[in-house]
């Protein structure tokens, strides 16, 4: 594809589709030509990841599906029949129960790296947006897809979680349940329509991640340096430097993944679902999978009751009160782009933010183990302490770090520290078209 | 059996891999009175493991001579006994010929039916068949165990934190209990999870309650079934209670997890090849950037 976006593209056949749809065109200048910052670091690699595993889990699924049962009486001993009479059927669902773990693992740490280098700052709040909704998506489509095998822990877990709603109070709650369920307890009904949600959800991650991508291409990548680009000697063609980069990427990942499908398949899941479910049966300890398990320590962190004091009325009893910290634990990255108000994007150049962010990182870390953990002292005390300090995070040492941190002076551009300081002055030979090194884009890293 | 691998010298590798991933996986919390069982060395252990198929078969025989009065394995077919590549099904079986197969389903009597005059019939069992469970319903195997039930054992070896180390620990774990624990109708093993105490004869000065401390071990249902020589081993091993314990431990684990040796196998190319195409990637990455730099 030597022709450029704006003559047309190809010749013959290619030409003249792409004169009536200009999908060569658009491919051409979105994955070819698409600049980008000549100094992303590896760290940007878990974007690419994340759409790789997002297209596993779905045709890992697909093919599962062709096999599975969706029946309280069948489902279980169908997932049996996968993994022991359909050919490589144990290969192809090892591949998606562990490929929804590594889908989580890439998709936290592209969401760490954005934290850290304020990805999610003007004007990517919108980028930022998307990919919460992608996240939350993921969880839903998660946890109904771990109901399926319908183990004990698919059951109990589905009980607990979907219990959550009761929390509502007026009776709202409760009814909501019912509905949820399509009847009294979770059964077959509930079965059923999870396994047609767990079918749907995953198209509709696609369309939000294309809507995430498009944002993403309106002002292109975030950099390590959380600068602008100044100029075309600040970016590269997306193709061939960050394609081969990210193939490099593609099989790292492949390693580790494929390590853990033929090595050790269920070490990220639990005993217990391979029990088959049994409402008369409650396990000693319902754990969700390791990548809820944050959240269920802040659902389980919120053990009293919210009362106007002196008076004993009760406003949020405890149950209703985790709940909604849970549910406020995500909603606060949506409104994070406001909390940090910090023109600075790039945590290099925030000494106490890098400070806090590791601490945050190490936060997350303990709400994980003590999700863990049985509700009992001293893992409940150091879980209300962790999911203090979450919220405390967010909501007041960002704003305060904001307005009191005094960031260290930003480089003058990209190229300046990538080319060994040399700056402008070596530059713009890098320019492809011979453009101005005039940016595009209004700047809003002005200098306190 | 998968965390026992990152004992071998490649699992340490994995196991460094994941820590490096910065990748807290916390094992299924720890149940209050949940034992950590120790590691038994199977032969199916680390990345180059496979079954050794004369165990299996001793275990079978466990199996079929002393658990199956009362468990059952319903995921297993006969014809699974006699898997491998001459069956056409490449996931390796107990390593027993096709009449052998047969011989052993014969043994059973199964339930057929309808016929066609709608009657239900008795016929000898065909490979093709489950292996059939000892009772009819959940309720009639409490019923006939005081109120326990018997686990279907198929998936045993993957059911429990521990597999295949933690059946063979079980079946070894029955010792006299400690002193001062009542037992009743229940036996005590030293492997089984339970949330026993003692009382220590102190109290505690402030509360004024006896002291109570945690033993190690459980009450189980199950009385203990193997003993010196339950079985007779038609290749001569002799059947020590570790011997059979050991061996019907590995057929649970086969029984639990057939295509383990494929999805060993298959490991290894999949993951040299992966290792020599990144390597590729990472040449060709380099190629292409040191035109910028």
């Amino acid at each position: 594809m030597s022709s450029t976006s704006s003559n047309g593209i190809g010749s013959g056949v290619i030409k003249w589709i792409d004169y009536r749809l200009p999908i060569f065109t658009m491919m051409n200048k979105e994955l070819n030509e698409y600049p980008t910052p000549r100094n992303l670091t590896y760290m940007w690699n878990f974007g690419s990841l994340a759409g790789i595993a997002l297209v596993i889990m779905i045709v890992t699924g697909i093919l599962l599906a062709m096999q599975y049962t969706a029946h309280v009486d069948m489902a279980f001993d169908s997932v049996e029949r996968i993994m022991r009479d359909v050919n490589y059927g144990w290969l192809i669902r090892y591949i998606h129960m562990n490929g929804a773990s590594f889908f989580f693992i890439v998709v936290y740490i592209h969401i760490f790296r954005g934290l850290y280098y304020g990805s999610y700052k003007a004007p990517r709040e919108i980028l930022w947006a998307l990919g919460v909704i992608i996240l939350l998506l993921m969880m839903a489509t998660a946890f109904m897809g771990y109901v399926l095998p319908w183990g004990q822990m698919s059951f109990w877990g589905a009980t607990v979680i979907t219990n959550l709603f009761s929390a509502i109070p007026w009776g709202i709650g409760d009814a909501i349940v019912a509905w949820l369920w399509g009847g009294f307890a979770v059964d077959n009904p509930t079965l059923v329509r999870f396994y047609a949600l767990h079918y749907l959800l995953p198209f509709v991650i696609a369309a939000v991640a294309v809507l995430h991508m498009w944002a993403l291409h309106r002002f292109g990548s975030n950099n390590p340096l959380g600068i602008d680009a100044k100029g075309p000697q600040d970016k590269i063609s997306f193709h061939p430097y960050y394609t081969t980069k990210d193939l490099f990427g593609f099989g790292v990942f492949f390693i580790f993944f494929a390590a853990f499908i033929f090595y050790a398949p269920n070490y990220m899941g639990h005993p217990d679902n391979y029990i088959e479910a049994n409402p008369l049966v409650t396990p000693p300890h319902i754990v969700p999978e390791w990548y809820f398990l944050p959240f269920y320590a802040i659902l389980r962190a919120i053990t009293f009751d919210i009362s106007i004091p002196f008076t004993g009325i009760v406003l949020i009893d405890a149950k209703l009160g985790g709940v909604i910290a849970m549910f406020a634990s995500i909603a606060v990255l949506f409104v994070l782009p406001w909390l940090d108000s910090s023109p600075v994007r790039s945590g290099r150049f925030r000494p106490y933010f890098k400070w806090f962010f590791w601490i945050f990182v190490i936060d997350c870390l303990v709400l994980g183990y003590i999700g863990a953990m049985p509700a009992e002292s001293p893992y409940t005390e150091i879980g209300q302490v962790a999911t203090a300090w979450y919220f405390l995070h967010f909501l007041v040492i960002l704003p305060l770090l904001s307005r009191l941190e005094r960031p260290m002076p930003l480089p003058a551009s990209i190229s300046e520290p990538v080319l060994g300081g040399g700056g402008m002055a070596a530059a713009p030979a890098r320019s492809p078209e011979g453009a101005s090194g005039v940016s595009t884009e209004q700047s809003p890293e002005t200098m306190r | 059996m998968n965390r026992r691998l990152f004992k071998s010298g490649s699992g340490r590798l994995l196991a460094a891999a994941v820590l490096s991933l910065g990748l807290s996986v916390p094992q299924a919390a720890q149940a209050a009175g949940a034992i950590d069982v120790p590691d038994h060395d199977f032969s199916f252990d680390g990345i180059f493991g496979t079954f050794d198929r004369m165990q299996l078969q001793r275990g079978f025989q466990v199996y079929r001579e002393v658990c199956s009065v009362c468990h059952g394995l319903r995921l297993i077919s006969f014809r699974n006994l006699g898997d491998g590549p001459d069956s056409g099904n490449n996931s390796g079986g107990l390593g027993y010929t096709q009449e052998q197969v047969k011989a052993f389903a014969a043994e059973y009597t199964i339930v057929d039916g309808p016929n066609d005059e709608g009657e239900m019939f008795e016929r000898a069992g065909l490979p093709f068949d489950h292996y059939p469970s000892p009772f009819p319903n959940r309720q009639a195997a409490e019923f006939a165990n005081g109120g326990a039930y018997p686990s279907d054992l198929s998936l045993m070896a993957k059911a429990r934190k521990g597999g295949a180390d933690y059946i063979y620990y079980l079946l070894t774990g029955y010792i006299d209990p400690p002193a001062g624990v009542d037992v009743g109708a229940l036996h005590y093993n030293r492997y089984f999870p339970g949330t026993l105490t003692v009382d220590t004869g102190r109290i505690d000065d402030e509360t004024g309650e006896p002291i109570l401390e945690p033993v190690p071990g459980g009450l189980i249902a199950m009385a203990q079934p193997l003993w010196e020589d339950s079985v007779v081993y038609q290749d001569g091993t002799p059947a020590t209670v570790e011997q059979m314990a050991e061996d019907v431990s590995a057929f649970l684990m086969w029984t639990a997890e057939p295509m383990l040796e494929d999805r060993k196998r298959m490991g290894i190319k999949v993951l040299i090849f992966l290792v020599v195409l990144t390597a590729l990637f990472y040449a060709i990455k380099r190629q292409v950037w040191s035109k910028l730099h």
